[in-house]
């Protein structure tokens, strides 16, 4: 692969939060995204919707490093994260490099992930105590805060079996919050749960958005909830982004025949 | 021929097979810690990410699995002085054990780990947690109760095959059992004695064991 087209770095200045640069994944010989370049920028939000298979949580797992790439170089910040300079160079990232830029990324997962032998605080004060090397204390009372933000102070002692499906997402939250990220991930952090939690989670990412400079991109299939947050929707279509538009422009004037079509499909389903 | 159970031999030479029994549950215990230690030494370097030196653990441990104990025993205590190791029975009956056993405590252990759920994993890595910090905290914690089934078998297991330490004249309970024999020409009461403390330390093990998972999983909140 060729990398001397892409630059060590990007101009700081008015540099992107995330950028996909020709971005291609591919299992075998399934290519997953093909070509993507998607530009993020500092404290926005940006929803991703489009039809199963078609790409959304792989751009997620790429950014998050759980998932490596076959072509182009992802950005944070203007820093790459899949590659790293050497040599005057782009060579692939190696794991202490993935480390350092791991860091500023956070990620909440559709079957919420926490550990199951910890209880919620446990759980929230893991990362902060073995990875930042918080003291204990500091570790808890960043915990504690973050728990009473999401409403779960009162089950704080609670290991996740005895949680439902929405306080356990909301745990989880809580627990990628801790680790101070400036970007957070959703991966369609209510599809897994009953209809009637999911405004306590939805809550909290409104508030998210409401109170905090994180930079957001959610997986999503709640139209309403993407139209009400977002500041950008990306249609994701077999591999591409076949539309992205302000939420507004979005949904009432759609430009693209897919788009509409899926638009269609989502409203009938409702 | 005729069986002429006498009360008082077996009464006399109790003491001294208990004694042996002590030796027994040494060799055993000893024999399992190796092997516990070993096996997972053995089940993280089979998920290691180097393919070559995975590739020949796994036909050693095969080997091993494949091949019987007293073989083993034999091998280590003779074979291992022509090349200049020499051991004493106990430390090669001990190797030998513990060297078989590790090979199936492997297997359990990987086993295990792999029932942990792949997003655990997922999990430790948005946390931009170390592989080691995965490991310890998180994925083996999740994997014991899994594995302690298996482990519990192969404690058993490992009891039921110190009489073979016998083969090299290491003193526990059979090979007690045996010098009794030779001593006095009667066999029925040591070895039935033999069997009979074999069960009494045997049967509770099972039971133990699975209260032990049943606590464990109660502790880690499963
Ligand atoms: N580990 C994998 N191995 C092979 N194919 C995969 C793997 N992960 C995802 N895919 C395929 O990649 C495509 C996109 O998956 P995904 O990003 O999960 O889609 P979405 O989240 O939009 O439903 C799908 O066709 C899926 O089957
Ligand atoms: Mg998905």
């Amino acid at each position: 692969m060729d990398l001397s087209a892409y630059p060590l770095e990007l101009p700081k200045g008015d540099c992107p939060m995330v950028r996909f640069m020709n971005v291609t994944k591919s299992y075998g010989s399934l290519v997953v995204l093909d070509n993507l370049n998607l530009d993020i920028q500092r404290g926005e939000m940006v929803s991703v919707i489009g039809p199963s298979g078609s790409g959304k949580t792989t751009v997620l797992r790429m950014l998050m490093t759980l998932e490596t790439i076959n072509g182009g170089v992802i950005y944070i910040d203007g820093k790459p994260l899949t590659h790293m300079a050497r040599g005057g160079r782009l060579v692939p990232a190696d794991e202490a490099h993935l480390r350092r830029m791991r860091a500023s990324i956070g990620m909440c997962f559709q079957h919420f992930n926490l550990f199951p032998h910890m209880t919620a605080l446990q759980n929230c004060m893991e990362g902060p105590v073995q990875v930042l090397g918080l003291s204990k204390a500091e570790a808890r009372a960043r915990a504690e805060e973050l728990l009473a933000m999401v409403g779960m102070i009162e089950k704080k002692d609670q290991h996740p079996s005895r949680l439902s499906g929405g306080q356990q997402q909301r745990v989880a939250i809580a627990r990628a919050l801790a680790m101070r990220p400036r970007i957070m991930l959703f991966d369609e952090v209510t599809s897994a749960l009953d209809p009637e939690v999911i405004g306590e989670v939805t809550e909290v990412i409104r508030k998210l958005v409401a109170e905090h400079d994180l930079t957001m991109l959610m997986v999503t299939h709640q139209m309403g909830f993407a139209r009400d947050i977002s500041d950008r929707i990306c249609f994701f279509y077999k591999g591409k982004i076949e539309e992205q538009a302000a939420p507004e422009q979005f949904f009432t004037n759609p430009q693209k025949e897919r788009t509409q079509q899926f638009l269609r499909a989502v409203k009938d389903a409702d | 021929m005729t069986f002429d159970w006498k009360w008082d031999f077996a009464l006399e030479i109790l003491p001294r097979l208990l004694r042996a029994t002590l030796n027994t549950l040494m060799a055993a215990g000893a024999g399992y810690a190796i092997a516990m230690v070993l096996g997972l030494v053995f089940a993280l370097a089979l998920r290691s990410p180097w393919h070559l030196p995975r590739a020949v653990l796994r036909e050693v441990l095969e080997f091993i699995r494949s091949t019987p104990l007293v073989v083993q025993i034999f091998f280590i205590f003779y074979v291992g002085p022509q090349v200049g190791i020499t051991l004493s029975p106990w430390v090669a009956g001990m190797t030998a054990i513990g060297l078989h056993y590790s090979a199936y405590l492997a297997e359990v252990y990987r086993a295990g780990i792999e029932a942990v759920p792949r997003g655990q994993w997922e999990a430790c890595r948005a946390l931009n947690m170390t592989t080691r910090d995965s490991y310890v905290r998180i994925v083996l914690p999740q994997a014991l109760p899994h594995a302690i089934p298996g482990m519990g078998n192969y404690l058993v297991g490992i009891f039921k095959d110190t009489p073979m330490l016998s083969v090299i004249g290491v003193t526990e309970l059979m090979q007690a059992a045996n010098s009794i024999g030779s001593e006095t020409y009667r066999f029925l009461e040591p070895y039935t004695l033999v069997g009979v403390i074999f069960l009494a330390l045997s049967l509770p093990t099972a039971g133990l064991v699975r209260l032990g998972e049943r606590r464990l999983r109660r502790k880690l909140g499963l």
